[in-house]
């Protein structure tokens, strides 16, 4: 059969029209902050080579705790199709609790503690306790009211939003503990003493947070713990056996059910150690939740959900996103446009699911 | 047989049954106001039929396109802050730019309709509970945007919409009864809109592109053209119900958009039924009452607010009757032996997951 061949092909245009649009609007932010950038805060990076550098790290160190919590979301929904809208609540929980943890520690007494009194015992046992608390409600929210309703995702996307409710409001009415503090107060831990300090890293003399780099190192140390778990052991493997083909994993004789809660543990574990994070990062309130929630959407959505290096995509572009568009877009006129950076995420958003629907990484389902 | 070959079916004894609830229902709305207590009418039943617009928009989109779309809530506060915006007018928060009161009415919907063409082309590829995920995430930028941009609003809101009103509306506070005639009649409009579209060829091949996309792509259909216009249309209905609750409340905040907002509006949604455009209105009558009338009351034992309460009753709905007040309506009839074809209603009862991407 011949083929029509004709001078302008208006169709195929169209249909690469997306991928058009994202690389050039790639390669606009690029030029842009490295050698346009006017009448920002920080100028084009050729000419201050240090706030590019500050802004990155912020980046990256982001990323790495969206990693931590956008994974544990990944996880569950990439084995079970559960999309648990609680993960933002079950941050929020976990950050409170390690709060109240790292309080009786350091006998705080409901005030914020310095990080010299804090040693790194006193930063890690909170976190660890926080997981641990949370997996465990985890594992009750997915035994009671996920483990009968599988493969209906919208019921079970209902169920998780009702315990987001739930367990927003109970956080509110009953965190911090102490009766000093009026309930629903915003807390923050502190970072231990040996790590709350900056540190000369000879780059354009720039000096930075060793906390946030440890928070980088945290994050590719649950990235590289979670790949050895997930290609590396026989629990891994039946995951993502169970990923693949749910049916036929447990055909073969998997107890698949098993496997679901080992996942749905890990993955509300994951939150918890986020919030733990997170409420030394920057504290955590009660709104908390829905910013963590939707950080988590947007990464799994960015990076294609169930996929461990979609998740990392996801977290590092959405990141970066964010950080350089409150540094690099126009303080013009002192209201425009930095407080416009949602806009961006939506740009992000929409431009990546105009070329891949199923995210960067995702598989189509 | 065919899904296309659709044809009236003959009037049942349900339908009847229905016709007659229905019609007494309008009946005693229509001269309410005349007796009526200005407290039921002011607050309650107002409230309930612009809140059961909003619903309805989502319940469209679920039941006929298998979208769930958490974006309505968003919607329609772009509509109220649009209408707000331009409105206004003097030292007040926003842009004030001091419009005539129709012109920013249809100004409101166009921007909110344009807005909702590009966020339903932006997810249109995707359905059910990714369809989901996407539009919650535009719920909470729509929510953040509102927050952060002071040029448009800021924290605060922007307050005094009901002070320039149309001449037809009033003052929404000294005349209720205009406001809740208004909100009756586009309500009712908004219902029989959506009942005509769904039996239209589009409303059809979209029930079509919510059963089997990947059958309809292949004969021909364009998917997401008719998802985005599916989504582009209930953008439409809940920027009515923006329009009205800016009249209604007065004022308009971020908070009216955030995400408990957004997660009220999908709790209304399923109280009242995701399978049947009616269980919009029945779901919001039944928030309205609740939140009125449980607000001082705590859980035993749990403690909280009203939230704890509003979060067990919708827990025990997904997990007793995820297709809500209307589904079990329609259970009851099933129970006394009554049997009805398949429909929107049924694939909703069924197993409530839609198509996915």
């Amino acid at each position: 059969m011949r083929r029509a061949v004709s001078a302008f092909d208006w169709r195929l245009l169209v249909r690469r029209l997306p991928v058009g649009v994202a690389v050039g609007t790639t390669v606009f932010a690029l030029v842009w902050v490295l050698f346009w950038a006017p009448s920002t805060n920080f100028g084009p990076a050729i000419h201050s080579p240090a706030n590019f550098l500050i802004t990155l790290l912020n980046g990256l160190t982001l990323a790495a705790l969206m990693f931590i919590v956008a994974s544990g979301f990944s996880l569950i929904f990439g084995l079970m199709r559960v999309v648990n809208m609680a993960h933002g609540s079950f941050l929020l929980l976990g950050g409170y609790i390690a709060y109240e943890v790292q309080q009786s520690m350091t006998n705080g007494g409901g005030l914020t503690v310095f990080s010299s009194q804090v040693n790194a015992w006193d930063w890690l046992v909170p976190a660890i306790v926080a997981a641990a608390a949370i997996g465990g409600i985890g594992l009750v929210t997915q035994q009671v009211f996920l483990r009968w309703n599988m493969g209906q995702d919208l019921r079970q996307a209902l169920i998780t939003i009702a315990i987001s409710v739930i367990i927003a409001d109970q956080v509110v009415a009953h965190f911090p503990l102490e009766s000093s503090i009026e309930k629903g107060s915003a807390v923050n831990t502190s970072w231990p003493g040996a790590i709350d300090r900056l540190v000369n890293l000879h780059i354009a003399g720039v000096q930075y947070s060793v906390a946030r780099l440890t928070m980088l190192g945290l994050g590719v140390a649950v990235g590289i713990a979670l790949w050895l778990w997930l290609y590396r052991t026989k629990t891994g493997m039946v995951i993502r056996a169970g990923v693949d083909d749910r049916q036929m994993t447990s055909a073969l004789g998997v107890n698949i059910q098993v496997t679901f809660a080992i996942a749905f543990v890990v993955g509300a574990s994951l939150a918890a150690l986020g919030g733990a994070v997170f409420t030394s990062y920057a504290g955590v309130n009660p709104t908390t939740d829905g910013q963590w929630l939707l950080n988590s959407l947007v990464v799994v959505i960015v990076g294609g959900l169930g996929s461990i290096f979609g998740t990392v995509a996801g977290a590092l572009l959405y990141a970066l996103v964010y950080n350089f568009s409150i540094s690099y877009l126009p303080t013009t006129g002192g209201d425009c446009c930095g407080q416009y950076s949602p806009v961006l995420t939506f740009v992000l958003l929409a431009l990546v699911l105009a070329f891949r629907p199923q995210g960067l990484f995702g598989r189509p389902a | 047989m065919s899904p296309f070959a659709w044809r009236p079916r003959p009037m049942s004894e349900k339908n009847l049954v229905e016709l007659v609830i229905g019609v007494t229902l309008l009946l005693f709305l229509a001269v309410f106001p005349v007796f009526g207590v200005g407290y039921w009418v002011s607050f309650v039943l107002t409230q309930t039929f612009l809140i059961g617009i909003a619903a309805a928009s989502l319940v469209f989109l679920t039941a006929y396109g298998g979208m769930v779309s958490l974006a309505q809530t968003a919607l329609y506060g772009i509509s109220a802050f649009a209408l707000g915006n331009m409105v206004t007018k003097g030292a007040v928060k926003g842009l004030h730019l001091g419009l005539d009161p129709w012109l920013a009415v249809v100004l409101a919907i166009a921007i909110t309709t344009a807005i909702g063409l590009v966020f339903g082309a932006v997810a249109s590829r995707s359905a059910g509970i990714y369809f989901l995920m996407i539009t919650l995430t535009y719920a909470v930028i729509a929510f953040t945007f509102f927050g952060q941009v002071t040029q448009v609003s800021g924290f605060s809101g922007i307050a005094g919409i009901a002070d320039r009103t149309p001449a037809l509306v009033g003052d929404p506070v000294t005349q209720p009864n205009r406001l809740y005639y208004i909100a009756l009649v586009t309500a009712l409009v908004v219902y029989f809109a959506i009942r005509h579209v769904v039996r239209t060829p589009f409303g059809i091949s979209l029930q079509g592109v919510r059963d089997d996309p990947v059958r309809m792509g292949s004969l021909g259909y364009n998917v997401a053209l008719h998802r985005t216009l599916a989504f582009t249309f209930a953008a439409f209905i809940a920027s009515l119900a923006g329009v009205l609750y800016g009249w209604w409340n007065g004022v308009i905040a971020p908070d009216n958009v955030g995400l408990g907002a957004t997660v009220d509006l999908l709790i209304v949604a399923v109280i009242g039924g995701l399978g049947r455009v009616e269980g919009a209105w029945l779901g919001a009558f039944a928030f309205v009452v609740i939140n009125n009338y449980v607000r001082d009351v705590s859980v035993p034992v749990l403690g909280g607010s009203f939230n704890t309460v509003i979060g067990l009753i919708f827990l025990a709905i997904v997990i007793v009757s995820p297709s809500g007040l209307m589904g079990l309506w329609d259970r009851l009839w099933d129970a006394a032996g009554y049997r009805e074809g398949s429909g929107p209603r049924a694939a909703a009862a069924a197993g409530t997951a839609g198509p996915q991407a």
